[in-house]
């Protein structure tokens, strides 16, 4: 007599669980005979107590009941009761209260105090596709304030409905999505025209083609737009990434005459400063303060750069002072030097976590994402140069060394310390690829490399510039960085390097010597 | 400058190559033929090899010490033209693999498991020995041609034009390491067996190759000094020494300048086709920016400006080089790094600077250095 029930409740689980969406599993007999007898339902029990003692019920109806009810009443107060239960059940029970579980806990997230939550538990519930999370959806994004995250809840709603509703809410939700532009419905929609277009389709499938046809288009004409706007954004971002990095490599190329291949090494020495902090904020202090280690470690990265410049420049550079192919040489033997430590000291695999505020990003408008982190190093090469323009032409130093840029015996003549003067510069210069070392942990990795992966772009800058003014520099960063990003999608990352070499070649055909050439008699040099 | 050197050491430098030359065409082999294996004296069939490829390395760096020794023009991606000769002769030793390989394909391994069902069209050539010989000399005179001429003819000069030439290297390495190119990406073109029916596994084919190699050497050596004792070898110094002074004179520098890029990249297209055979594999790590750097070291230690100076640098650096990193493997790029400080704040004049100092107990002879920073004017 045993044997009925048990096979039927096999039978309505794998059903249930079908129903679910969850993979079917057979249940073993032995585990179903040994689940604890149901709690005997007493009448002072409320509806929702009886549903969390009906879970663990023999009966898969009364299972899924139980589910169904949970979900439509229940809140996140229960999940601990839940999990509890959760542990002690066996399979089919686990496998009952799991959807019930995400679907609550993602409830109870839209309600989350960080956006980043309410948007994520949103998008979760799409793809859960139950009908009773419209309701919630709706409810949470009357009360949204953040537009991204409303977005996303209206998103998700009328895709559940665009799921599950009758014909004239699909085809409402469908102009909806399109009016949203929604990027996740896209596929979606397209297999609805697919399904529409088959031979076999049915009156209700063929009726939602067309407005479904409307909704692609205005969707994918909008991503367009949205794809423009992130390859300038990434223009954008790439050029400040090669711009903070040829800053220090274009002064002391214009005041010295160094050709600087250690450079890149210098901007590795700031990042592995700003490494080593974060290692010492993890050993030493407790973990909220964490984060202070990333502006803790901006005066430590220049200065561990602006210490190794000095030292360089006082060691081998002052040496070979006038003649630009050696300093060159001499400073590629001092990069092979600094990156084999660096490899030998630190290993291959280091890398920066970076700080909460600047992980993730802000959508601006629908399908256009900025990378907070990139926006950072945006702004702190805008500040960078503003203070290098404020440094030259603001201060004492600034006119110092503009005249010894001009006309360096004249300058010595008239009494400025040329010496001085040089070795100061090329220290602020290295303590400039400090700073840009301690940008580039929050893009990348901090590894030996570091130097070596943006050096060829960084000289190509300075080449295409010219020699002697910032502003040479500044453009020739914006027009390599803006070119590689828009001929990237069209030919690769690595054609576009190539084609960006070719570039600059022509353009030197035109401009033997770079945007802002310097002029006059020492134009020769 | 070689031309205003006495005659006295003109004729020492003749006697120096000639003891050289003797040395690695006949005693060398002569070692490697005649003692028992136990002996002493005996030159290892691996060291024999070794030595081979070395000898290549010094074809590369007549180059380029003719470009940047006596015209003054540091290319520093000299790699990409040995690379370029290295796998056009790869190409035609693949082939010569045919049903041999590891899946008995006519198609080389890497095709077989990059899903390429043809020959592509630019390999077809490579097909006969003579294609691969001619390609390997003329794809890097072509390209050189192209690349100096655009150069050059903008006055693209100095720090500049090393500077592209880095970028032209990086980028040759970029496209050499992608499988689309149909050139084995990363792993390059090996597993060769034979050359012309010959075995490549065989050690009298090494010594062949070896032999050969010497000759290539002594004929580049010759093809070399002839440019630089003739009128145009005086032009390339003075442009050298001074650019501006040449132009006024009435001459086109850039013509100079570029015939000169031209013979040495077809010099290392020969070193690069030599290489191959006798290493038996080519990768981009052959091509990138530091092996074209390693080039300029070379010359930079054996001495620039003397062109027996550049083969002593590529000899003595390599196999320093292949002695140490056997002890000290993570120690080279410190010393190479060393190397190209000491050498350059140093010893502006080499190996062979120092050699002449000790021989004739004074300073250097005059005119063997580089031009003295004052020389350019400015900075």
């Amino acid at each position: 007599m045993k044997r009925g029930p048990c096979a039927l409740a096999i039978a309505l689980s794998i059903a249930l669980s079908v129903v679910l969406n969850v993979a079917p599993k057979p249940v073993n007999a032995e585990d179903e005979a040994s689940t604890p007898a149901a709690v005997p339902s007493a009448p002072a029990l409320s509806p929702i107590e009886q549903a969390l003692a009906d879970l663990s019920s023999e009966s898969a109806e009364t299972r899924s009941a139980a589910v169904a009810l949970l979900i439509e009443e229940g809140d996140a107060s229960l999940i601990p009761k839940l999990d509890e239960i959760r542990a002690t059940a066996d399979r089919a029970v686990r496998q009952a209260i799991k959807p019930v579980v995400d679907l609550l806990k993602n409830r109870a997230n839209l309600s989350s105090e960080l956006p980043d939550y309410r948007r994520s538990a949103a998008s979760d519930l799409a793809s859960t596709g139950r009908r009773e999370a419209i309701a919630w959806l709706e409810a949470a994004a009357a009360k949204e304030e953040v537009w991204w995250v409303r977005y996303t809840m209206e998103e998700s709603a009328n895709l559940l409905e665009l799921r599950s509703g009758d014909l004239a809410a699909r085809q409402t939700a469908i102009k909806k999505l399109g009016d949203l532009r929604s990027q996740n419905g896209l596929s979606t929609l397209q297999e609805l025209i697919e399904s529409g277009n088959a031979a076999d389709a049915t009156e209700e499938q063929k009726a939602l083609i067309s407005t479904a046809t409307a909704a692609v288009s205005q969707i994918e004409s909008w991503s367009t737009k949205a794809t423009i706007m992130e390859t300038i954004f990434r223009g954008i971002s790439l050029s400040s990434i090669l711009l903070i990095m040829s800053l220090g490599l274009a002064i002391v190329f214009g005041l010295m005459g160094v050709i600087n291949m250690a450079h890149g090494e210098l901007m590795m020495i700031g990042a592995y400063a700003t490494f080593v902090t974060q290692q010492a904020f993890i050993a030493w202090l407790p973990p909220e303060h964490f984060d202070w280690y990333f502006p803790a470690s901006l005066p430590l990265a220049f200065l561990a750069s602006f210490g190794a410049g000095w030292l360089l420049e006082a060691t081998v550079i002052r040496f070979l002072y006038g003649r630009l192919l050696e300093t060159l040489l001499a400073t590629w033997g001092v990069s092979l030097i600094l990156m084999q430590s660096a490899r030998v000291y630190f290993g291959d695999l280091t890398a920066v976590i970076a700080p909460q505020a600047l992980r993730g990003g802000a959508q601006v408008m629908v399908g256009v994402y900025l990378p907070y982190n990139r926006i950072f190093i945006i702004i702190l090469s805008i500040v960078c140069v503003v203070g290098i323009y404020y440094l030259l032409f603001n201060s004492n130093l600034g006119l110092r060394v503009r005249a010894v840029t001009q006309n360096r015996n004249m300058s010595a003549c008239l009494g400025i310390p040329t010496r001085k003067v040089d070795s100061y510069t090329f220290a602020f210069a290295s303590g400039l690829a400090g700073i840009a070392g301690w940008a580039l942990t929050m893009v990348g990795n901090v590894d030996p490399g570091l130097g070596q992966n943006y050096i060829v772009d960084a000289f190509m800058v300075v080449v295409t510039g010219g020699v002697g003014k910032l502003a040479g520099t500044i453009w020739a960063s914006l027009g390599i960085g803006g070119l590689n990003k828009l001929i990237e999608p069209f030919s690769g990352a690595v054609y576009g390097k190539v084609f960006i070499l070719v570039g600059v070649i022509l353009f030197l055909q035109w401009r033997p010597s770079g945007l802002f050439a310097a002029k006059g008699r020492s134009a020769d040099a | 400058m070689p031309e205003q050197m006495q005659p006295q050491q003109n004729s020492r430098e003749t006697l120096s190559f000639y003891l050289v030359g003797a040395i690695f065409l006949v005693v060398m082999p002569l070692l490697n033929v005649l003692p028992s294996e136990e002996s002493w004296l005996h030159l290892s069939d691996f060291r024999l090899n070794q030595f081979g490829k070395f000898l290549c390395f010094a074809i590369l760096a007549l180059g380029l010490d003719l470009t940047w020794g006596y015209c003054g023009v540091l290319s520093m991606g000299q790699g990409v033209f040995f690379g370029f000769g290295a796998y056009c002769m790869g190409m035609y030793l693949a082939l010569q693999i045919g049903k041999e390989s590891v899946y008995g394909s006519d198609l080389p391994d890497f095709m077989v498991w990059t899903q390429v069902k043809e020959l592509p069209l630019f390999w077809y050539p490579f097909k006969s020995f003579w294609g691969g010989i001619l390609g390997a000399i003329l794809v890097p005179v072509i390209f050189a041609t192209i690349f100096g001429f655009l150069a050059f003819r903008s006055r693209i000069k100095g720090v500049y034009f090393a500077i592209i030439t880095q970028a032209l290297a990086f980028a040759a390495w970029l496209v050499f390491n992608r499988n689309e190119t149909r050139l084995g990406g990363t792993n390059g073109l090996t597993d060769f067996k034979q050359v012309l029916g010959y075995r490549l596994s065989d050690p009298s084919t090494q010594l062949g190759l070896y032999i050969l190699t010497v000759l290539a050497l002594i004929a580049s050596y010759l093809l070399c000094r002839w440019i630089v004792a003739s009128r145009a070898g005086k032009v390339l110094i003075a442009i050298r020494d001074s650019e501006s002074r040449v132009t006024f004179s009435g001459y086109t520098p850039w013509v100079y300048k570029l015939f000169v890029f031209v013979v040495a990249a077809g010099l290392a297209g020969l070193a690069g086709m030599l290489y191959v055979p006798q290493v038996g594999i080519i990768t981009p790590a052959q091509i990138g920016v530091l092996p074209s750097l390693e080039v300029v070291i070379w010359v930079a230690v054996g001495g620039r400006g003397t062109l027996i100076g550049a083969i002593l640098g590529a000899v003595v650096v390599n196999f320093g080089r292949s002695v140490l990193t056997n002890y000290f493997p993570e120690a080279w790029p410190f010393i190479l790094g060393g190397l190209f400080v000491v050498v350059v704040t140093m010893f502006p004049d080499g190996l062979v600077g120092i050699i002449r100092k000790l021989f004739s107990g004074g300073p250097p002879a005059a005119g063997v250095a580089m031009p003295k920073p004052q020389a350019q004017g400015g900075r």
